[in-house]
């Protein structure tokens, strides 16, 4: 697998990155290194074998837990909103959102 | 071909629809903020539905219970679709409205897969497939328009005052169960009424309020045209934001037209999602988005994989209240009704109910049943009402009026227009007299009233028979008409014996009596 | 006798703390001084006196009332990845270098207002959790007591420097690839990375979901089991975290029982299997690190244990397999950091998304942008299957070779890291020699298992280092005793960098 500039371009927009001209070219051959590497994956046969995606699967079964359907969380607005860059009346303020 | 409405000679048009209902729950899907509508712009976002660092999911056992339901409902009541085992996994895209950076959904193993609803347009039935139906948290909402005072809500509003949205995350988290259908629908009718027939199953087993208003049933419709007989699809498009079936029959309409029209001038449809404009009664496209579609989905690491057992669709189906279909076939069977007029009855819970108590009060199904479908439906849609409304007159009094029908103690006009008097309210004694039936059940309360107003069927030949001759003496033209051959004057004579007898004369009797007299 | 505060064992501060030989405030002042005296180490990120003072006043009233528990009253400090209420919360980032968190992390509030340990502060790590050397720090690389022009490890670098440095008798770390075990090794402290799903993940800012635990670092492995036992315990708000029987054992009990068993004889390790990897000692591990371990292993056998060679051929494949997994979870738990609710925004922007997208740009380090990118474009259409789904095959064969080397063995011993610390900026330009380094800690994380880091020597260069100890799954008891063992015929856990006596 070799990432290309377009490539790089691609993927920076949908991570939602911004990455200058100048960044470009030695990132790309960072991660063409790293690809690189993962690129090993690919000799390994692994027909038939359920990807594991919980560790512990491998040695017992774990299904999801379910909460009891209560109302736990009460207001904190104001603490929740504590970080917030910019806001007013209880809102998250962003620029103009366009549909 | 079959014609259907709105639709060119030649063309045929394929739906499918997705539908974002919202589970009645009292907290969210992944947290314990309350779902309530209306609230204060976040007071209802925990740390959790904000995406705080370092919050994380637990998944509400009540929103796999509503999905299991509706598992069960669209088979009949048969747990072979709910997945023993169905996964969880993330939708990654950006949008200020989305907290985490990805909605948390179901996408390779949902938990109901496959089932169908039964439509009926027109007389005709149908079946319509469902693909699938998943779990799925929704998102919040971007404020248009924020002035500092206040804001306005929705996409409509004036250039925002000082170019910025507000976001409020209330509604983030909320559980969605999204129903898929095949692209089986082939006209804006058809979808109108599969989408009527899931709002029906989905508040008929209490999973979703049903309230297009608030957002709570919304339907996405992917539209796409092909020439009559052509086998491959027409490319779609998807139309969004339609939360009323009003506007979901005029947005495929429109997009069908817009579609036909493209092509015949030689152009293409493009894929793509579209707005419905309900102002100006259009679709537009939505700015596209770039990369949209590049989701990168994988299970949501967060979260294992969810395990239905069939001890707990079992329990679940057990505490299931009986299905429209399974109800209707009863209605069928029992009643001796139609299964036109089972189905309709059986169009919510709350109907079932008023129909069963009305056979109960008038000791008639099919009256009841004729009732139900004619005068109740017209009150209750020239209203704009629901059948559990406290302004629908009570079963009591309604199945007095049906039961005093079938005895033909009034005739049907004098029992429609008292039905009418109830439910306008404009007869204070009739309103008085609702409280006495309600209240004592009494029937001779009734037979009083309708004697002290003259309203009482007169069956009695002698004095039909009087009244004939009156009439007769009265109205020598429209006898010497119906002589010569002239049948509509009948028609007259008849309408001069019933006003004459004040709606109270047996109407087959008079018609009987007034030939017999006329021949004579 | 006089104890020397600065290094003693949790339990021999109790027992002062106990007999009134000093105050948790006193305690709290020791350690604070030395915090503040040793701030070129750049180990603490926020320090807040008063909060502390607070803390240790609480835990003196607790003291005084006869409530306390093994821990109540101790100082430590937690890894800057852990929320807190009262100190901001940055995980080393740019992003969030003004956050304050309205809630605390579950471990905090297990081992500060549970079990009454007094919080010093924050630790600096690598920004979120992603690094080996704690360079990727947006507030600076942190440097090893040891030898202050060399790294301490990461990510929990600031943990393993502070308590190297005697900043601090106790401090939280978490373990992605590593994180707990290599700066353990590097600094010559013990440390341990439990089953995955022991220690809540709620309130530990993610990093890769799938991978992280949150654990222990102190002296030695006693410290350790008091820590963990007092961190660990099924949580309702992470999905993940295990409410089964055998998590539902306290540890603690597993270790003393585990300890008790065999200790009053010459033999307390009799009958312990230690599987050796013959893949942990190929080419790339560099002689003194082996030569250390080797040793270890040695004194392991010598207190009974019998030395059992293995493979666990897909060493290697844990590599790739990782560098895919953790990106991939990664970019995805770093998507809420868009500017919209907390964290940086830029200053300057177009538009929506522009805002978005330089707010990443700006806050976001070199190496979390690296492994973003590299996380999108795994999972990004057409590449799922071979590199997402692959990986994740590859991480179940990698499981079933633990599974099928712990039928010939109790432990699993070997070398933490390849070589000992290195220089400050000396792999900071190539990330995959970076990445090369964390071969042996890899494969543990990926499978879930708990894995341990005990001192166990010195390289050529003076520098420590680590004896990693893998078990099976919930056998953190029965390791931390036979490395309480060890630690009894051994004092590597015991030296202290001259610099900071």
């Amino acid at each position: 697998m070799e990432l290309h500039p377009d490539d790089l371009k691609r993927i920076a927009r949908l991570a939602r990155i911004a990455v200058s001209d100048a960044e470009l070219a030695p990132l790309q051959s960072q991660l063409n290194g790293i690809f690189g590497l993962i690129d090993e994956l690919q000799a390994v046969d692994t027909k038939g074998l359920e990807p594991l995606a919980h560790p512990l699967d491998v040695v017992q079964h774990l299904p999801q837990r379910l909460r009891d359907d209560k109302i736990t969380e009460l207001d904190q607005r104001e603490a929740n909103m504590a970080n917030a860059p910019a806001s007013e009346n209880g809102l998250f303020l962003v620029p103009k959102v366009l549909e | 071909m079959s014609a259907k409405k709105g639709i060119p000679t030649g063309w045929e048009v394929v739906i499918g629809l997705e539908t974002h209902t919202q589970l009645s729950t009292a907290s969210k899907i992944f947290s314990g903020s309350s779902i309530a509508f209306g609230a204060e712009p976040n007071t209802q976002a925990s740390a959790i539905d904000l995406a705080l660092p370092g919050t994380l999911p637990v998944l509400n056992k009540a929103a796999v219970e509503c999905a299991i339901k509706f598992g069960l409902a669209v088979n009949g009541g048969d747990d072979r679709h709910i997945a023993p085992r169905s996964v969880f996994a993330r939708k990654n895209y950006f949008y200020p409205d989305l907290p985490k950076g990805y909605q948390i959904s179901q996408f390779e193993l949902p938990v109901v897969t496959g089932g169908s609803v039964t439509i009926n347009v027109d007389g005709v039935e149908k079946v319509i497939r469902l693909t699938r139906a998943h779990l799925e948290e929704d998102a919040g909402k971007s404020v248009h328009g924020y002035v500092a005072e206040g804001y306005v809500e929705d996409g409509y509003a004036e250039e925002p005052a000082h170019g910025q949205s507000g976001i409020d995350l209330n509604r983030a988290g909320v559980p969605l169960l999204e129903i898929v259908s095949e692209p089986d629908m082939r006209s804006a009718e058809e979808a109108v009424a599969y989408a009527k027939a899931l709002h029906g199953i989905v508040t008929w087993i209490g999973i979703c309020d049903g309230n297009m208003q608030e957002g709570s049933f919304r339907c996405d419709a992917n539209v796409s045209v092909r020439k009559f007989g052509d086998e491959k699809l027409g490319t779609r498009a998807e139309i969004k934001n339609v939360n009323s079936f009003r506007f979901l029959e005029k947005a495929i309409n429109y997009e069908i037209r817009r579609q036909i029209e493209l092509i015949e001038d030689g152009g293409k449809v493009v894929q793509e999602t579209r707005l419905y404009d309900a102002e100006r009664d259009e679709t537009r496209s939505m700015r596209s988005k770039e990369d949209a579609m590049d989701y990168r989905y994988f299970p949501d690491p967060d979260l294992l994989p969810v395990e239905i057992s069939r001890d707990w669709v079992e329990e679940v189906c057990a505490a299931m209240p009986e299905l429209p279909e399974t109800a209707a076939a009863r209605l069928v069977a029992e009643d001796g009704i139609t299964i036109v007029e089972a189905r309709l009855i059986t169009q919510s819970q709350a109907f079932v109910r008023y129909y069963e108590n009305l056979r109960e009060y008038s000791g008639s199904a099919k009256r009841s049943a004729r009732w139900m479908l004619g005068e109740i439906s017209a009150f209750l849609n020239r209203e704009q009402l629901e059948i559990d409304d406290p302004e629908v007159p009570s079963e009591s009094v309604v199945g007095t009026i049906i039961a005093s029908e079938a005895a033909q103690e009034i005739s049907k006009t004098v029992a429609r227009e008292q039905f009418q008097a109830l439910c306008d309210k404009t007869e204070a004694d009739i309103q008085a007299l609702t409280k006495i039936i309600e209240k004592h059940e009494l029937r001779q309360a009734w037979i009083r009233y309708i004697e002290s107003k003259g309203l009482k069927q007169v069956s009695n030949a002698g004095a039909i028979e009087k009244m004939i001759d009156d009439v007769i003496a009265a109205n020598p033209k429209s006898v010497e008409e119906y002589k010569a051959g002239k049948e509509k004057a009948l028609n007259a004579l008849f309408g001069q014996v019933m006003k004459a007898s004040n709606k109270t004369a047996n109407p087959a009797q008079v018609t009987e009596i007034l030939k017999r007299k006329l021949a004579s | 006798m006089s104890l020397n505060l600065s290094y003693a064992s949790l339990k021999s501060l109790r027992a002062a703390l106990d007999s009134k030989q000093v105050s948790s405030v006193e305690l709290a002042e020791h350690f604070l001084a030395r915090a503040e005296d040793a701030l070129s180490l750049n180990a603490f990120l926020h320090i807040d006196r008063g909060l502390t003072l607070s803390q240790a006043r609480a835990a003196d009233a607790r003291i005084a009332k006869g409530e306390a528990g093994a821990l109540t009253g101790i100082p430590m400090a937690h890894k800057d990845i852990f929320v807190t209420r009262s100190w901001r919360s940055t995980a080393g980032s740019k992003m969030l270098a003004d956050y304050v968190s309205p809630f605390d992390a579950t471990v905090v509030e297990k081992l500060n207002h549970g079990a009454g340990m007094v919080c010093l502060g924050k630790l600096n790590c690598d920004e979120f959790a992603m690094g080996s050397s704690n360079e990727n720090s947006a507030f600076g690389a942190v440097k090893n007591p040891w030898d202050t022009s060399r790294i301490p490890g990461g990510s929990s670098g600031g943990s393993a420097a502070a308590v190297a440095a005697g900043l601090t008798p106790a401090a939280t770390g978490t373990d992605t690839g590593g994180s707990l075990r290599q700066p353990a090794a590097m600094c010559g402290i013990s440390a341990i990375k439990p089953t995955y799903g022991r220690v809540s993940r709620y309130g530990m800012i993610a990093f890769a979901s799938s991978l992280d635990q949150g654990g222990p670092m102190a002296r030695g492995a006693e410290d350790c089991a008091l820590l963990l036992d007092a961190m660990a315990g099924f949580d309702e708000r992470d999905s993940t975290s295990l409410n089964n029987k055998q998590a539902a054992t306290p540890i603690l009990a597993r270790f003393s029982e585990a300890y008790a068993s065999n200790a009053s004889t010459g033999a307390p390790l009799q009958g312990v299997r230690i599987g050796v990897p013959q893949e942990f000692f190929g080419e790339g591990l560099s002689a003194d690190v082996r030569a250390a371990v080797e040793a270890a292993i040695g004194e392991f056998e010598k207190l009974g244990a019998t030395r059992v060679e293995i493979s666990l051929p897909r060493t290697r494949l844990s590599i790739p397999a990782y560098y895919v997994i953790a990106p991939a979870e990664a970019s995805s738990n770093l998507s809420r950091f868009d500017g919209v609710r907390y964290g940086h925004r830029a200053k300057e922007y177009r538009d929506l998304k522009d805002m978005i997208e330089r707010s990443r740009a700006e806050g976001f380090g070199a190496e979390p942008k690296r492994r973003i990118l590299t996380g999108a474009w795994v999972l990004s259409h057409g590449y799922y299957d071979a590199y997402y789904l692959q990986a994740q095959r590859v991480r179940r064969l990698i499981a079933q070779d633990f599974q099928e080397a712990f039928k010939s063995c109790d432990f699993i011993m070997g070398p933490v890291a390849p070589t000992t610390a290195w220089k400050i900026g000396e792999k900071n330009n190539d990330p995959v020699a970076m990445y090369l380094e964390d071969i042996f800690t890899l494969g543990v994380s990926l499978a879930g298992l708990p894995g341990m880091s005990v001192p166990c020597g010195f390289g050529a260069d003076k520098m420590p280092v680590g004896l990693q100890i893998i078990g099976n799954y919930f056998d953190e008891g029965r390791m931390l005793a036979a490395a309480h063992q060890y630690q009894q015929v051994t004092d590597w856990h015991a030296r202290t960098p001259e610099a900071f006596r």
